[in-house]
């Protein structure tokens, strides 16, 4: 679960981890008048969950609280990179000296947490390390011990700080650290962290991506949750709230499997075929024909799908119930969209017979079913 | 010889008496998987299809030889489960379980590793030795024992691949899921090392996915020092960035983790990518004749 930036502020506060006076504000009369009681020029920054949000327009800078007006006005309601800006944040604008970095994240081939820092901040940090490798400085987090003041100086005096600086930029690093612990951070990043012109150490931005395995041992995020489900449309609503793994893509080619990796290498034989997949839809190991059901009842309520394509490996998924799930989503729906469905594995002749008996063809590879998809879709585009 | 696991195996099941523990177990011991004891603490003196049930998984070992465990203990309880199992001096632990936090993984794994303890998993498949030992959830007859080995992320993409190659007529010494999570145990890497000594497997299937760089990591171990052929099919080309596919490691995060590179890699070390999973048999009868 990522955290909106006003969100990890807030958490960083908690941890007294310095961060820019401000507040959030839903309307433009709002944000003026945050802007009037700190009386100084202001940053205006578009609440979205979207990287290069600088580069897009979402962060614009006003002396005067009539130019507030005017940038929340056109930054509320407006969709950066396809995200609709609910929130703003109007904050103190920093008078920057210098910009870092600091950021605690999961290094997955060295299985462990890994403490990043650069002295170069304010830039996207993946593009720092392919091109200046060495003003990368990685720390690999053991396990067992975690992570102490020591490695958080040596890894500030490695960036070239020394003095208040260093014991500054040491302690917020080691925050950090506490907030991985605390909350089952999977990322927390501060970048850019500022040196102001009056030497102060501050969070100019704040990221924070909560483990989502770990919610159930955080109940504090369970309004952080219910406002994220809002940014969802009712197809991806509807899939969480079944427990069912879904993202929507652009195509018109509905797809549903078991398995995650089944499921994508379904969508990639669609598109090595031509056609374009409208979603990934995993019913996962086990799932009974109300769980199929609910998938294809999804699925057909996007109103570009042309025809779904039910790819089922039976395992411990029985291709029966796989059966009487679409059978029954099907009659509820009445839907004339076709469906071209690949069964086999478990009871694949009880389900075939099912479907059989209902006038829907089975077929038993699945190149062969994505491909037949295609076909259909591109008839039906034609006509 | 295969990998891992084989009829020498003896096995207990964490979580026994749970829906998924107890039907698995059944499946197991009807496959000829050598199950002796199940543990479920609180539920010590029962039975599940036969097996008995204790409440400590040392009160299973003292009672029970066993070197192996397959857990199907919920998410929140995992990793005491698997340190339970790591401190009562099990060699093999196979964690079914899925959601587990990623901080418990990250802990359970260097746990293991100070131990020598191999972990497999977590959100795995399991691993079957055909003919002898299946220590998963994966269906069993779709295996035949023969010289090819299999590492997979995924759980029925691998039963697709494997029944595929049981059809052409290519058996398997071990299949491996290494689990879909964004932390496992056992790696591509040490799965490749394990195959690297088995003198039964004379080639490897590699199934990928998007996410991380463990299969980079495995095309430069392949280039520096693997000599058998290897045949690999990397699911998600199609997968948008920053989307998480089902496994909470499928996901393209920035510039890491997209198929693309993956093929690349796996290509430039020598390996035979196929685009669709049906070419993985055509191409190991090219390189097998």
């Amino acid at each position: 679960m990522r955290l909106y930036e006003y969100q990890a502020k807030n958490i960083f506060r908690e941890y007294q981890i310095p961060v820019p006076e401000g507040q959030i504000a839903e309307t433009p009369e709002k944000a003026v008048e945050i802007a009037k009681s700190m009386s100084r020029p202001v940053a205006v920054k578009a609440q979205v969950l979207v990287g290069g949000r600088g580069k897009a327009g979402g962060i614009r800078f006003a002396n005067i609280p009539e130019k507030v007006a005017e940038i929340a006005s056109q930054l509320l309601g407006s969709k950066i990179k396809g995200v609709e800006v609910r929130k703003v944040l109007v904050e103190e604008k920093l008078e920057i000296e210098r910009e870092l970095y600091l950021g605690i994240t999961v290094d997955r081939s060295a299985r462990k947490y890994v403490a990043i820092a650069s002295s170069r901040g304010g830039v996207d940090i993946e593009e720092v390390a392919e091109e200046h490798p060495e003003e990368i400085i990685k720390h690999y987090i053991d396990p067992l011990l975690g992570f102490h003041s020591f490695e958080a100086r040596e890894m500030v005096k490695k960036m070239g700080l020394r003095g208040r600086d260093l014991i500054l930029a040491a302690d917020i690093l080691n925050k950090l650290w506490k907030i991985v612990e605390d909350y089952d951070a999977e990322l927390v990043e501060i970048n850019p962290l500022v040196k102001t012109r009056d030497g102060k150490i501050i969070a100019a931005d704040a990221r924070l991506i909560i483990d989502d395995n770990a919610l159930f041992r955080h109940s504090e995020f369970k309004e952080v949750l219910k406002s994220e489900k809002r940014e969802l449309n009712e197809r991806e609503l509807k899939a969480s709230e079944r427990g069912l793994a879904y993202v929507e893509l652009e195509g018109d080619i509905g797809i549903i499997g078991n398995g995650a990796g089944l499921v994508m290498a379904t969508l990639d034989m669609v598109s090595l075929y031509g056609g374009k997949p409208a979603n990934f839809l995993d019913v996962g190991g086990g799932a009974d024909p109300e769980r199929m059901e609910a998938a294809l009842e999804i699925v057909l309520s996007n109103p570009r799908v042309k025809v779904v394509f039910i790819n089922i490996l039976g395992g411990i998924t029985r291709c029966d119930w796989m059966a009487k799930g679409i059978i029954e989503a099907r009659e509820k729906i009445k839907t004339r969209v076709p469906l071209v469905v690949r069964m086999v594995g478990t009871l694949e002749e009880e389900g075939k017979k099912i479907l059989e008996e209902a006038g829907i063809d089975v077929l038993d590879s699945m190149e062969e079913a994505a491909k037949r998809a295609v076909e259909i879709s591109k008839q039906l585009a034609g006509s | 010889m295969a990998i891992l696991v084989n009829n020498k195996t003896k096995a207990i099941v964490q979580g026994i008496t749970g829906t998924q523990g107890s039907f698995h177990t059944k499946l197991m011991l009807e496959y000829g998987t050598k199950i002796v004891a199940g543990v479920t603490p609180g539920k010590g003196g029962q039975e599940v299809h036969g097996v008995p049930v204790y409440d400590t998984v040392k009160e299973a070992l003292s009672e029970h030889d066993a070197n192996a465990s397959i857990i199907f203990v919920p998410a929140p309880f995992a990793k005491d489960a698997v340190l339970e199992g790591i401190n009562a001096g099990l060699e093999l632990i196979v964690v079914i379980t899925e959601h587990i936090p990623i901080k418990d993984t990250i802990q359970m794994v260097e746990v293991a590793k100070r131990n020598n303890v191999n972990i497999v998993g977590p959100n795995t498949p399991g691993v079957i030795t055909p003919g002898e030992c299946k220590l998963g959830i994966m269906p069993g007859h779709i295996f035949k024992r023969g010289p090819i080995g299999i590492i997979s992320r995924s759980g029925t993409l691998t039963y697709e691949i494997a029944s595929n190659l049981t059809k052409a007529g290519f058996g398997q010494s071990t299949c491996l899921g290494i689990g879909g999570d964004p932390i496992i145990g056992i790696n591509f890497v040490e799965a490749l090392e394990m195959f690297a000594n088995d003198h039964e497997t004379k080639a490897v299937v590699l199934i990928g996915e998007i996410g991380g760089d463990a299969e980079e990591k495995a095309a430069e171990y392949i280039r520096k020092e693997f000599n058998k052929p290897v045949t690999a099919f990397i699911a998600g080309k199609t997968a948008p960035p920053g989307k998480r596919m089902g496994h909470a490691g499928a996901i393209i995060s920035g510039r890491t983790g997209t198929a693309q590179s993956k093929v690349k890699a796996l290509k430039d070390a020598g390996v035979h990518v196929v685009d669709r999973p049906r070419e993985i048999s055509e191409k190991l009868k090219e390189i097998l004749s």
